[in-house]
């Protein structure tokens, strides 16, 4: 049986940068994860990733994440997915430094 | 040290240049990423979970004050500041952006140095023992080997699509310090009636399925080592498995055919190539050979030394610590820790860098070395210039006493950066650290080996740490597994799982419960906690790492 549909979002690293990036509504890539489009139902997920796919001059190795709803947007379910949101923990760089995520 | 030649420089620039129109066609879109990935692997660069990650040899550890200034320079103008040493003795940046790389190639380039083949399924950086050419117990100094296998396995049109990656190590002393048995080859330099030879080690690797070199060839004559290496690597080339990465690497080659069935196609395959080695490759190591021979040791007074060790405990404690016996009685070799309690194994500032740079050039003839256990060497220093070597490490915070015992510890750098982690390292590391010095008793506890990694890979070669740490993801959650009993030097074994792994709040109290409890399992301060291990087993172990299941069971 195949598992039940859990919420994503598409994620990326950017091409030039390399920095973790997420796909909004409007389509394009923010490095927040708030931004992202949460995606409700495969058949739609299927699309995003092809459409992300797409745009290889912009982003590489686009794959679905879970995320989960919440009040600012999605959040993420799993660690790995929450460190891409900050950065390192030995030192405060990368996201944790260079930008504000919503609270 | 080895200088390039002509050619070398020639080949190196070529391959930057190369590069920078491969960067350029995959951002003008010509190449798409699958295209690229395979090219700037080979170059040795990464896409990691918050960036590029560029991996840079430094061939069998050595470098030069001007290589490290370099570093430092690079680290400065194209990353945060940093770079981080890692287990196979090559340096990692882990903030490149795309289009800065082939000038940060280029940079290294300026100073004999390159990316290529830290990555791939290629013949990796040729590692070797960091005391090489200035260890008491040395036999013959690795490195001219070293540099040989370098030159030839750079861009051997032979193997540069093998079955996975290729990891060779070189040990020319007693005491194994290279990691040679957990290497596809291992490669110590033996004597044998007055004869310099080689013991050839085939098929030790850790990750998925560790397993401990076996003896291929017991005394390889000198003239022998490259038809014979090419022979082995030619065998695997043609009989390793490409049908499933777990079970490529030449380990499980030899474990699936038998070490006799290896050695026996490796005979027939070296009998056949010998005679194309028609001795340039003999001639070319004599000539690799002059560029390693020993500085010229002075031999002024030690007096600042002794002095320094009767009346300044700090430098004393250091000095018990940091230093192992040189060849030369008025030498000594210091190695300067990169584990600062707290701080990330591994890693030096830009600053850092230029401080030890600096210290080679005025003390150390100019050389620095990285080890496996991401430590930086001062190979060749006179005893006495060590009070001002240890005030220099002291202004930037280098001089931590901590060589050998617990929180000198082996960390990957697991999930805070690794793309195939499954957990972090380096929290797990800095807080053990942490922990044993606030108890004080690390000097007390004595020769400890932590070894950390952030996935089963084992690029912190837990397996042969006395307590390895593994760190895993459970359910959705960090989770640490604990072997207990490896050992990576030439009694090597690997460390046996001791049960149920432990959450991240639940491993440092852990390890400290074994810690401590060795302390009242061991006979005296002479028995090391692996000795005890060997002793006693692993029963009392587990018993201190789970009381809960020894209180069920009684």
């Amino acid at each position: 049986m195949p598992r039940p549909f859990t919420p994503k979002v598409v994620t990326a690293n950017r091409l030039l940068e390399g920095d973790a990036v997420w796909r909004t509504v409007t389509g394009d890539w923010s490095p927040r994860l708030s931004d992202a489009e949460l995606i409700e139902d495969a058949r739609t997920a299927e699309l995003r990733l092809l459409e992300a796919a797409a745009e290889a001059h912009l982003v590489v190795g686009a794959y679905l994440a879970d995320a989960t709803k919440a009040e600012t947007g999605p959040k993420p379910t799993h660690f790995r997915e929450a460190f891409r949101t900050r950065g390192p923990s030995n030192y405060a760089h990368g996201k944790q430094a260079d930008i504000q995520e919503k609270t | 040290m080895y200088h390039y030649n002509d050619f070398d420089e020639a080949f190196v620039r070529e391959r930057v240049t190369q590069f920078r129109a491969q960067v350029e066609r995959r951002i003008d879109g010509s190449l798409t990423e699958d295209e690229f990935k395979p090219l700037r692997l080979m170059n040795g660069l990464y896409l990691q979970l918050h960036a590029y990650m560029l991996r840079v040899a430094i061939p069998y550890g050595t470098l030069n004050s001007a290589q490290m200034r370099q570093l430092a320079m690079i680290a400065e103008r194209w990353d945060k500041g940093y770079g981080h040493f890692t287990t196979r003795q090559n340096i990692q940046f882990n903030w490149p952006r795309l289009r800065d790389v082939p000038d940060m190639l280029d940079a290294l380039a300026d100073v004999g140095m390159h990316a290529i083949q830290t990555s791939g399924n290629t013949i990796r950086n040729v590692t070797a023992d960091h005391f090489a050419g200035a260890a008491a117990d040395e036999i013959a100094d690795p490195r001219p080997v070293a540099e040989l296998l370098r030159q030839w396995s750079t861009d051997h049109p032979q193997f540069q699509f093998l079955p996975r990656k290729f990891k060779i190590a070189v040990s020319g002393s007693r005491h194994d310090r290279a990691v040679t048995r957990a290497h596809d080859i291992g490669l110590e330099i033996v004597e044998k009636d007055g004869e310099i030879g080689y013991r050839v080690i085939v098929g030790g690797g850790l990750g998925r399925t560790p397993m401990i070199g076996k003896v291929l060839r017991d005394f390889l004559p000198q003239a022998d080592l490259l038809p014979y290496t090419e022979a082995v690597v030619s065998v695997w080339n043609l009989l390793g498995r490409r049908d499933n990465k777990y079970k490529s690497r030449i380990k499980i080659t030899v474990h699936e055919h038998g070490i006799e069935e290896i050695s026996r196609l490796v005979e027939e395959e070296f009998q056949q190539i010998r005679p194309g080695f028609a001795g340039f490759d003999r001639g070319l190591l004599s000539h690799i050979e002059h560029f390693f021979a020993a500085p010229a040791f002075s031999e002024k007074s030690a007096a600042p030394y002794d002095e320094a060790y009767q009346t300044d405990p700090v430098f004393r404690s250091w000095a018990d610590t940091n230093l192992t016996e040189h060849r030369h009685p008025n030498h000594a070799i210091v190695t300067v820790s990169l584990k600062k309690h707290g701080a990330t194994p591994g890693d030096a500032s830009a600053e850092q860098m230029r401080v030890l740079a600096d210290l080679a050039e005025h003390y150390g003839h100019d050389e620095l070395r990285i080890s496996h256990e991401q430590n930086v060497i001062l190979p060749h220093v006179h005893k006495g210039d060590l009070p001002a070597i240890h005030d220099a490490l002291k202004a930037s915070d280098l001089a931590t006493a901590n060589i050998g015992l617990v929180s000198d510890i082996i960390a990957c750098p697991g999930m805070d950066y690794c793309a195939l982690a499954t957990a972090r390292s380096i929290p797990i590391a800095q807080q053990i650290a942490t922990r044993f010095d606030e108890l004080k008793l690390e000097h007390d506890i004595g020769a400890l080996k932590i070894k950390i990694s952030g996935c089963i890979n084992a690029c912190g070669h837990h397996h042969v740490g006395h307590i390895g740490i593994l760190g895993l993801d459970r359910a959705g959650l960090e989770n640490y597994q604990v072997t207990l009993g490896g050992d990576h030097t030439e009694t090597a074994a690997i460390g046996e799982r001791a049960g149920p792994g432990f959450s991240a709040d639940e491993i440092i109290p852990a390890i400290e419960r074994l810690v401590m409890g060795y302390l009242d399992l061991r006979e005296g301060r002479d028995e090391t906690f692996l000795e005890a291990y060997r002793r006693l087993g692993p029963a009392p172990f587990k018993a201190l790492l789970y009381p809960e299941a020894k209180a069920n069971a009684a």
